[in-house]
C-alpha cells in the first residue's frame, strides 16, 4: 500500500512540479528581460518591451517542448520505430508491463548502439515513447530487460516523462537567453547607456544597476536551473526503481540490468548534456566520481543496486564488488 | 388533503425508483469491467492452448526420453480446455497445473543444445513466456475488479438491488503458488 501513496503523490507532485518550474523560468525571464531591456535603454518601457519578448520566447519554448519535445529528443538520438515483427521479444516485454502498470502501449524505438541503455519521454502515458539501444538487448537476459522497461514504464506512469522534457528544454531555453542577454547588453549597454547618461545622473545609476542584475541574473539563472535538473532528477531515478520492482516483483531483474550496465565499458555516442537526464544510467561515463555530487543527474549505481538489495533483504554490496562497479 | 398525502406518496415512490435504477446501473457498470477483464485473461488462456501443441509437436523429435514430460503437458491442456467452460476458479486451477508443467518442460529443455539453436522452438518459447507473463498481470486486474464487484453486491444499499435483479457473485482467478514464491537472487 504504501507504494501505492507514493506513486500517487509522485504524480500529482510532478504535475504541480511542472507548473511550478513554467511560472519561475518564466518569472526569471521576465525579470532578466526588464533588466537587460532597461539597462541597455535606460527606459523602464523599454524595459517592458524586453520582458515580453523574453515570456513570450519562453512560452514558445515550454509549448514546443511540450508537444514536439519527444520527437526533437528520439531525432536526436537517432531512434528508429520498432516493430512486432522485427523484435518480438522487446515488444512482448513492453506489453507484458504495460498490463502490470495499467497504461496504454507505448511507442517503442531502437537506438543502433552496443552502449546498453535506455529512455522514455512523452508528455503524458497516452503520448509517451520508449527507447532502448541494440546494447541493451544483446547484453541483458529477458528478466532484466524487463527491469529495464518496468523502470521506464514507471517514468511514464509517474508522469516523471512530462516534467524531465519540459525541464529539459527549459534549462537549455534560460541558459540561450541568458547568454543573449548578455552578449545584448555587452555590446549596445555602453553605446546606448552613454548617450542617454547625459539626461539625468539618477537615471544613470538606476541603468548601471540594471545592466550589473541583468549580467548577474544572466550568470547566475542557467547554473541554478541546472542544479534543480540535477536534484529532482536523481530522486525520480530511485522511485522508478522502485516502481519497476513493484510492477515485476522480481528485484533480482533489476539488479542483474544494474550491475551489467555498470560494468560496460560502451560509451552511448548520442547521448549529449541536454538529453543524459532521460536515460536508465547515466550515458556519460567518468560518472560515478560526481555522483554523489550536486551535478549528477543519477544516483550511484552501487546505491541504487543496494537500495534494491534492500527490498529483498539481500547484503548489500561488499567493498570489492564496489569496487569492481567504480573501475568501469 | 388527500391529494398531497398523493402527490408525496408518489413523490416517494418516484424517487425510490430512480435510487434502484442508480444502484442498477452502478452494479451493471461494475459487471462489465468483470467481464472485460476476464476476456483480457481469456485471450491470453486460449492463445496459450493454440502455442502449446505446436511446441510439443516442434520439440518430440529432439526429446526421445522425455515422452512422459510431454504426454503431461498435453494432457494438462485438455484438462484446461475442458475446465474452460466451468467458469473462473475451476479454470484457474487446470490453468495453474498447465504452467507447473510447462515450466518442467521448459526446465528438461534446458538439457537439449540443439534445441537453442532452433529459431521456432526459441519463438515459440518466448511466445509462451510472455502469454505466461500477461496472464499473471492480467490476473492483478482482474482480481482487483472482482474484488469491488463482489463487495458492492454484498452491501448496502447496492445488495437489496443485487438480490431482485439476481447479480451473483464472481469467482476470483486465483494465482499459482508457485508464482508467488519469493525470486532467487542472483547477480554477475
Amino acid at each position: 500500500m504504501a507504494t501505492r501513496t507514493t506513486f500517487f503523490q509522485q504524480q500529482s507532485s510532478n504535475r504541480r512540479r511542472s507548473l511550478l518550474l513554467l511560472v519561475s523560468v518564466g518569472l526569471i525571464l521576465g525579470v532578466l528581460g526588464f533588466a537587460a531591456g532597461f539597462g541597455t535603454t535606460g527606459d523602464p518601457f523599454g524595459g517592458l518591451w524586453f520582458t515580453g519578448g523574453a515570456v513570450i520566447l519562453a512560452a514558445l519554448l515550454a509549448s514546443g517542448s511540450y508537444f514536439a519535445g519527444d520527437r526533437v529528443v528520439l531525432a536526436a538520438s537517432q531512434a528508429k520505430p520498432v516493430t512486432e515483427a522485427s523484435h518480438p521479444q522487446l515488444m512482448n516485454v513492453v506489453r507484458e508491463m504495460t498490463l502490470a502498470a495499467n497504461v496504454p502501449m507505448p511507442r517503442v524505438y531502437i537506438i543502433e548502439d552496443s552502449a546498453p541503455n535506455a529512455f522514455a519521454t512523452g508528455r503524458d502515458p497516452e503520448h509517451a515513447s520508449i527507447a532502448v539501444t541494440t546494447g541493451l538487448l544483446d547484453k541483458l537476459d529477458r528478466e532484466e530487460l524487463q527491469g529495464v522497461i518496468a523502470h521506464e514504464l514507471g517514468h511514464v506512469r509517474n508522469y516523471d516523462i512530462r516534467f524531465m522534457l519540459l525541464i529539459g528544454v527549459l534549462v537549455g531555453g534560460v541558459a540561450l537567453l541568458a547568454d543573449m542577454f548578455l552578449r545584448y547588453t555587452f555590446w549596445f549597454g555602453g553605446h546606448r547607456g552613454g548617450r542617454r547618461g547625459g539626461s539625468g545622473g539618477g537615471g544613470g545609476i538606476l541603468q548601471l544597476v540594471m545592466i550589473v542584475l541583468a549580467v548577474v541574473l544572466a550568470i547566475v539563472a542557467p547554473i541554478a536551473a541546472r542544479l534543480v535538473q540535477m536534484s529532482v532528477s536523481r530522486q525520480r531515478e530511485y522511485l522508478a526503481d522502485a516502481t519497476a520492482v513493484e510492477l515485476t516483483r522480481n528485484p533480482a531483474g533489476l539488479e542483474g540490468a544494474l550491475w551489467k550496465i555498470g560494468t560496460d565499458r560502451e560509451v552511448l555516442e548520442v547521448a549529449n548534456r541536454a538529453t543524459q537526464h532521460l536515460y536508465f544510467t547515466n550515458p556519460i561515463k567518468k560518472f560515478e566520481e560526481r555522483a554523489s555530487s550536486v551535478w549528477a543527474t543519477h544516483p550511484a549505481l552501487a546505491d541504487r543496486i543496494d537500495r534494491l538489495r534492500e527490498l529483498h533483504s539481500a547484503p548489500p554490496l561488499d567493498e570489492g564488488e564496489r569496487a569492481t562497479l567504480a573501475r568501469h | 388533503m388527500e391529494f398531497i398525502i398523493l402527490l408525496v406518496i408518489l413523490g416517494v415512490v418516484v424517487l425510490l425508483a430512480l435510487v434502484v435504477v442508480a444502484l442498477y446501473n452502478g452494479l451493471v457498470q461494475r459487471r462489465l469491467r468483470v467481464d472485460e477483464a476476464w476476456s483480457q485473461i481469456d485471450v491470453q488462456l486460449k492463445r496459450r492452448h493454440d502455442l502449446i501443441p505446436n511446441l510439443v509437436s516442434a520439440v518430440r523429435g529432439y526429446m526421445e526420453y522425455e515422452q512422459e514430460t510431454l504426454q503431461n503437458v498435453t494432457q494438462a491442456r485438455a484438462d484446461a480446455v475442458a475446465a474452460g467452460a466451468q467458469g473462473p476458479a475451476d479454470q484457474a486451477r487446470a490453468e495453474n497445473a498447465l504452467s507447473e508443467t510447462l515450466r518442467s518442460l521448459f526446465a528438461v529443455m534446458e538439457n537439449y543444445p540443439d534445441l537453442k539453436a532452433n529459431q521456432n522452438v526459441l519463438s515459440l518459447q518466448e511466445e509462451l513466456t510472455t502469454t505466461e507473463n500477461q496472464i499473471s498481470f492480467s490476473r492483478q486486474h482482474y482480481n482487483a475488479t472482482v474484488r469491488d464487484y463482489n463487495t458492492a453486491i454484498a452491501t448496502v444499499p447496492a445488495v437489496f438491488v443485487a438480490g431482485m435483479f439476481g447479480f451473483g457473485k464472481r469467482d476470483f482467478f486465483e494465482a499459482d503458488p508457485a508464482a508467488q514464491e519469493v525470486p532467487e537472487v542472483r547477480l554477475r
